[in-house]
């Protein structure tokens, strides 16, 4: 039986268990005066037999599914010939694979001896043994756990308390996955920098000013040293994000106080959702606007200019050069990528500013563009700071755009008409192609993702407080 | 904009009401005739006519919805902030037709302040809050005068003494009745002829709303006042006439003295001694 329709099977129980409590308690209910005479609903002792019979016959099968490949393995490992026992690690890992394609029925069967011929039978017949038992053994839980619901409705039984408990644990458990997910990935990327730092020092990774991960792979390969300082790809970020907020923040900015202060509610009824359609497209077709169509613009602009330099004999325009991969072109591409988030943000803490403010203000005389400058946007002002920083943790965070329009060369500049490259670039770079995971240039990629997760927590560690004071200060 | 409100209202049928009392003074402050104000299709305010005298406070009593705080929005075109809202009439202050279309609404609002139902301090200092209306009309030349302007007012409005070693910190943080005094406070640094007043005291409790209804009796030396209540004890204690409006209609119009004693219309008798409300 497959898994899809063991889960079906469970879910019909678990559906047939509703409808037998609710009969059952219905049938309690009757000599004793009706419904209104049971601690609880009907539906109540129905939901909870359902999950009686759902929960533990679910719990079982995730368990089994995830727990028997590490049993059967163990199991099976016990039966391998004494000599396979003294093997390190990884050729041990070899030799289990072997077995279990063996017993697969993969490939050659005679590449191992005889003497392991006991571990593959042992290996098929715990395998046939776990696929016919879990079904049954479900469907046994199923049973069980119809059985101990229907003999726990009574009359005075209040199955409401339950019900609301399962529901909690349940919203507990679906709120811890998020949780758990995080935390898992934060440290395996945590302990793959604990490798990266072993072979690289901490200091020399954070105030190194020279990027160039490649390692010579042989003795004699010239000219690449593998240096890893992250200061230029820091300055890379920071130069391109900051072009990006000062593209972004006033643009979503003016927006949003046109929006909710100016607008019609016509006008605002089309703007918005065209400002977040700009939100939806992907960043990779942003990033072959960057790269196709901005970043050449900027050069031919940036040639223009320096022609008509050499013409009229001015020097500091004839020596302008303008690299055909600027961090200019890529960061007007995120900032305008980013104009959605800033303005949407903004949008709803100007709106939250209470309506009573604004009349206080027109009451005293003011004019709606004073109204705003001087009540509406310093009242607004730490919610919108807290939305620029989420916007920057994005900005910093984005990689395509940068990918394709910014460039590779490490540059430590903050000339934006210069190809620099950012940490996000860097570790789609380190990370693509064939890798081995114990080189310090394959594991710089999570040094650097570290340091990036670190600085966007940050960001928004600190959006999140503004934004908090900030509600306080009505209420 | 006038002409096209006008155009509007004309299609509009209008209902007349012949208000009774004494509506009409020899020498209004303000002075209020045929006004109607519509939301849309509806009309919220029917042919009103009122005058308001000089340095009196006029209270404006009714059962809710009755529109007498709607009435008081178009007295400084507070309700141009709602597009929906359209008024009608004539409204004079002094010899300022309000809704002529050369009107600047910045200096008619400096002429006509007001004070709202829940107290509204900006989320500045208290010294920005007094500040604010003197900054923005340009009232004062330097510091010093802007410094007397804050504290006078303060001093008028009674706060000064409570606020002054704190001029600094956030207006939020002071009680709900010190408030509304740093509003009014707010309010009279403009140095307006008229204060529209809200139910100033709806958010107050008893000992607050004391406070702010001396002050009102004060102010009423300097200002002429039109106040919105539902209290009619307040209505008695402050004001020199009172109002009652009912369903958008002006009912009666008298002393107070004579509207809480003797009314003349059966509505006004109706709501005063507790039938309506």
């Amino acid at each position: 039986m497959t898994l899809p329709t063991l889960l079906i099977i469970v879910l019909a129980g678990a559906g047939m268990a509703y409808m037998l409590g609710r009969m059952r308690s219905q049938q309690i209910a009757k000599p004793i005066g009706g419904v209104r005479n049971l601690a609880s609903l009907p539906s109540y002792y129905a939901s909870l037999m359902g999950l009686w019979a759902l929960l533990p016959a679910l719990l079982l099968i995730v368990l089994w599914s995830v727990f028997d490949g590490a049993i059967i393995n163990s199991l099976v490992r016990a039966e391998l010939p004494i000599e396979a026992k003294s093997l390190s690690s990884e050729d041990l890992g070899l030799v289990m694979s072997q077995v279990t394609n063996a017993a697969a029925g993969i490939g050659p069967a005679d590449t191992l001896g005889v003497e392991y011929q006991g571990a593959i039978q042992k290996l098929s017949s715990l395998n046939s043994t776990s696929v016919k038992a879990m079904p049954i053994l479900a469907i046994i839980v199923l049973i069980v756990g119809c059985l101990l619901g229907y003999r726990s409705i009574r009359a005075t039984h209040n199955a409401r308390y339950g019900v609301e408990r399962i529901f909690n644990v349940v919203l507990i458990v679906c709120s811890s996955i998020a949780i758990f997910s995080t935390f898992g990935i934060v440290f395996s990327v945590l302990f793959e920098s604990i490798h990266f730092f072993q072979k690289v020092p901490f200091t020399e990774f954070l105030f190194g000013t020279h990027w160039s991960p490649q390692i010579a792979i042989r003795a004699d390969q010239a000219g690449a040293s593998g240096s890893f300082g992250v200061i230029p790809l820091i300055v890379g970020t920071l130069l391109i994000s900051f072009i990006a907020l000062v593209i972004a923040v006033p643009v979503g900015l003016m927006s949003a106080i046109y929006l909710s202060e100016y607008a019609s509610a016509r006008v605002r009824a089309w703007v918005k959702p065209a400002l977040e359609i700009l939100a939806g497209v992907p960043t990779v077709v942003y990033g072959f606007f960057a790269a196709l169509t901005v970043a050449p613009a900027i050069r031919n602009i940036g040639d223009g200019i320096r022609d008509w330099g050499a013409e009229n004999g001015i020097q500091i325009l004839a020596n302008l050069s303008v690299s055909s991969e600027s961090a200019l072109a890529a960061g007007i591409v995120m900032g305008v990528m980013i104009i959605p988030f800033v303005s949407s943000l903004s949008d709803d803490v100007i709106n939250a500013v209470p309506q009573s403010l604004r009349d206080g203000s027109y009451g005293l005389g003011s004019t709606q563009s004073e109204t705003i400058k001087k009540v509406v946007f310093p009242a607004a002002l730490p919610g919108i700071v807290g939305g620029v920083l989420l916007a920057a943790s994005r900005a910093i965070g984005e990689t395509m755009i940068v990918v394709m329009a910014a460039g590779l060369a490490a540059n430590l500049t903050v000339n934006p008409l210069e190809a620099v490259t950012t940490v996000t670039v860097q570790i789609v770079t380190l990370l693509v192609g064939d890798q081995e995971f114990d080189s310090a240039k394959t594991l710089a990629a999570f040094a650097l993702g570290l340091f990036l997760f670190v600085i966007t927590l940050a960001l928004n560690i600190i959006a999140l407080r503004v934004v908090k004071k900030y509600r306080e200060q009505y209420d | 904009m006038n002409t096209a409100i006008n155009n509007t209202m004309s299609e509009i049928a209008k209902e007349t009401y012949q208000t009774v009392g004494k509506p009409l003074l020899d020498s209004p402050k303000m002075s209020i005739k045929n006004t109607n104000v519509f939301y849309g299709a509806k009309q919220a305010i029917f042919d009103v006519n009122l005058d308001v005298g000089h340095n009196q406070v006029i209270s404006m009593i009714g059962p809710s919805g009755c529109g007498k705080s709607t009435f008081l929005r178009c007295l400084n075109r507070m309700n141009d902030t709602i597009d929906i809202c359209r008024v009608d009439g004539q409204l004079m202050l002094d010899d300022l037709n309000i809704y002529d279309k050369k009107v600047d609404v910045v200096e008619l609002r400096a002429r006509v302040g007001m004070v709202f139902q829940k107290p509204n301090p900006f989320p500045k200092s208290i010294y920005e809050n007094v500040a604010y209306g003197a900054r923005i009309h340009g009232l004062t030349d330097n510091k010093v005068e802007l410094d007397e302007l804050v504290e006078k007012s303060l001093q008028r409005c009674g706060l000064w003494k409570e606020v002054k070693d704190r001029l600094d910190e956030p207006a939020t943080g002071l009680s709900g009745g010190q408030q509304q005094r740093l509003c009014i406070a707010r309010a009279i640094a403009v140095n307006p002829e008229v204060i529209l007043m809200d139910e100033p005291c709806s958010a107050l409790d008893p000992i607050a709303t004391a406070t702010v209804e001396e002050l009102i009796h004060e102010l009423s030396e300097n200002f002429t006042i039109c106040i919105v209540t539902h209290s009619m004890q307040q209505a008695a204690r402050v004001s020199q006439r009172t109002a009652y409006f009912h369903l958008g209609k002006l009912i009666e119009v008298n002393d107070t003295s004579t509207v809480f004693t003797n009314p003349e219309h059966k509505l006004t008798e109706e709501y005063i001694t507790g039938r309506i409300g």
